[in-house]
């Protein structure tokens, strides 16, 4: 069971996240943080006709939470909206639900071991979370323009 | 009875394995006597205390009274009438971040605190300070010699010890200096007052707090003590049941202490499983736990990549440490599916994190039930973790 959780690909992720770091002339960006472990997490994004041209994250946390991060940019880059909005609910669907069959997650399915593991869904989701508020941020600019 | 008996949560299993606590500076075991005080008052004189006029109110109250006077004598207080119960170490500073303040501070005071504070004693500081337009200022780690108070230095409220890193203040210095200024003193006893025997009146202090969950007893009780003419000259914290003499739609007489801190009906049970947790710790054999945390020491050295904090040879019966780069809450998970629990994030005590350069550790707690076998497993399971992160 700790192997299904900590297993290669998770290790090498978090060990060597991909898209990390800064995104200078990022459209959108948000910071994650969760107050009772004190992982924090920003998430940098390229917008442009609705598509996720470019994603960097940037943070402190564990392996888990990390992985999770450098596995969503790999999910998300290159993506409409329309398709992000598709693999956050599968990924949601991975941590919550008895299902093996994604029509749309790649690699982030090697996330699954969390469901056996309550308390560290949490640091599965904060990413994604972190990226849904970016795209809300910005939504909420452009309504008050 | 061995020790171990006494606490019947260590026959449970956690995923398959012998529980192994570790987590005893979070929250310390019940022993069976404190659960059947608490027991005995639910089934057998449950009633509230201090107005019936019947046999159970009577022997409510008794047995309630008997616990505040089980606590003076604990921290060896002057009186029964300064020992205030409360629903925690939190509830108590939070009652003084009030009351004192609005009895006390002006603007322009400093209020003085040390860099090992965990949030509870620093949050409501910061809070009365922005309030009353007074300066928190923080004793910076590692100190020593004369602290910068300034003619305006109001109070000292420091913890006895760390919670993150089991080291101690230098109380007696620090208490010397701060009285030579004039100031009021708040010791944090939360973390010691389990370990350390307390004598307010050798300490010189003028406040002291702690949890009864952290010395075997219930969760929801804490005290607070204060010096009686310092309590006479403060606001109540929260109106309403016993804390009242006599209520005209007009006017309202608070009652003496320490009534007049102790609002609402209490946590009964709590306290008088309380009362019997002090009488408890006071016959337990405290020097076996000195040695398990030196043996914990060796043991833990001997894990290739493990870093202590705060390897100090005076402290509490805790080890914090990082195990090469593996996150803390890694580790936790890892060594949790060998029944072993340990606590790890960053303990409420981020400003000291900050100052340590790290984001959380892992700490091992150790209690008076626990053996050199709880050690062994811990090591043990340190290595699973090792396994699993190839380090």
């Amino acid at each position: 069971m700790l192997d299904d959780l900590y297993q290669e690909l998770i290790l090498d992720h978090s060990r060597h996240p991909h898209h990390y770091g800064d995104l200078p002339g990022s459209t959108h960006s948000a910071h994650g943080h969760n107050p009772l472990c004190g992982d924090e997490l920003f998430v940098y994004l390229v917008i442009e006709n609705a598509r996720i041209q470019n994603i960097r994250f940037q943070g402190e946390g564990c392996a888990i939470s990390k992985a999770s991060a450098s596995l969503m940019t790999d999910e998300l880059i290159g993506k409409t909206l329309q398709e992000a909005r598709i693999l956050f609910q599968e990924f949601h669907e991975l941590l919550t639900q008895e299902k093996d069959q994604f029509d749309h997650l790649v690699k982030a399915q090697a996330l699954r071991g969390v469901r056996e593991f309550p308390v560290r869904v949490k640091c599965a989701t904060l990413a994604w979370h972190t990226f849904e508020a970016a795209l809300k941020e910005q939504a909420a600019e452009i309504t008050t323009e | 009875m061995d020790i171990a008996q006494q606490f019947p949560l260590l026959n449970r299993l956690v995923h398959g394995r012998r529980l192994v606590y570790l987590d005893t500076a979070a929250t310390a075991l019940k022993p069976l006597c404190v659960i059947e005080a608490e027991r005995a008052y639910e089934q057998e004189f449950c009633a509230n205390v201090h107005r019936g006029v019947h046999a159970l109110s009577e022997q409510a109250t008794r047995e309630f009274e008997s616990a505040r006077s089980e606590v003076q004598h604990f921290i060896q207080a002057p009186s029964t009438q300064e020992i205030i119960f409360t629903s925690g170490t939190t509830e108590s500073i939070n009652l003084l971040a009030h009351s004192y303040s609005k009895a006390f501070l002006k603007p322009g005071d400093e209020i003085w605190i040390s860099s090992l504070e965990h949030h509870s004693n620093l949050v409501p500081w910061q809070m009365a300070a922005k309030y009353y337009h007074c300066h928190l200022k923080v004793i910076p780690l590692d100190h020593v010699g004369e602290i910068p108070f300034g003619p305006t230095a109001r109070l000292l409220a420091v913890t006895y010890a760390s919670n993150a890193l089991g080291v101690l203040n230098p109380l007696s210095s620090w208490i010397a200096q701060a009285k030579a200024h004039g100031m009021q003193v708040l010791i944090d006893a939360a973390q010691a007052a389990v370990h350390v025997p307390i004598d307010v009146q050798a300490l010189g202090c003028d406040f002291l707090v702690f949890s009864g969950h952290k010395v075997y007893g219930p969760t929801g009780t804490g005290i607070l003590w204060g010096r009686e003419h310092l309590l006479e000259q403060m606001p109540p914290y929260q109106m309403g049941g016993d804390m009242i003499e006599s209520v005209r739609f007009e006017d309202t007489r608070f009652a003496k202490l320490p009534a007049k801190f102790e609002a609402g009906t209490p946590n009964i049970a709590g306290v008088i499983g309380l009362g019997e947790a002090l009488r408890w710790l006071k016959v337990q054999n405290h020097e076996a736990l000195t040695a398990l945390t030196q043996y914990a020491r060796e043991q833990l050295l001997s894990v290739p990549g493990l870093r202590l904090f705060g390897d100090q040879p005076h402290k509490m019966p805790l080890w914090s440490f990082l195990l090469s780069d593996v996150h803390p809450h890694d580790i936790s998970s890892i060594v949790d599916r060998e029944g072993v629990a340990i606590r790890a994030g960053h303990l409420c005590a981020q400003p000291l994190m900050q100052l340590l350069g790290v984001s959380a550790l892992v700490r091992a707690s150790f209690g008076l039930y626990n053996t050199r076998e709880d050690v062994d497993a811990l090591v043990y399971a340190l290595h699973q973790v090792r396994r699993v992160f190839r380090c």
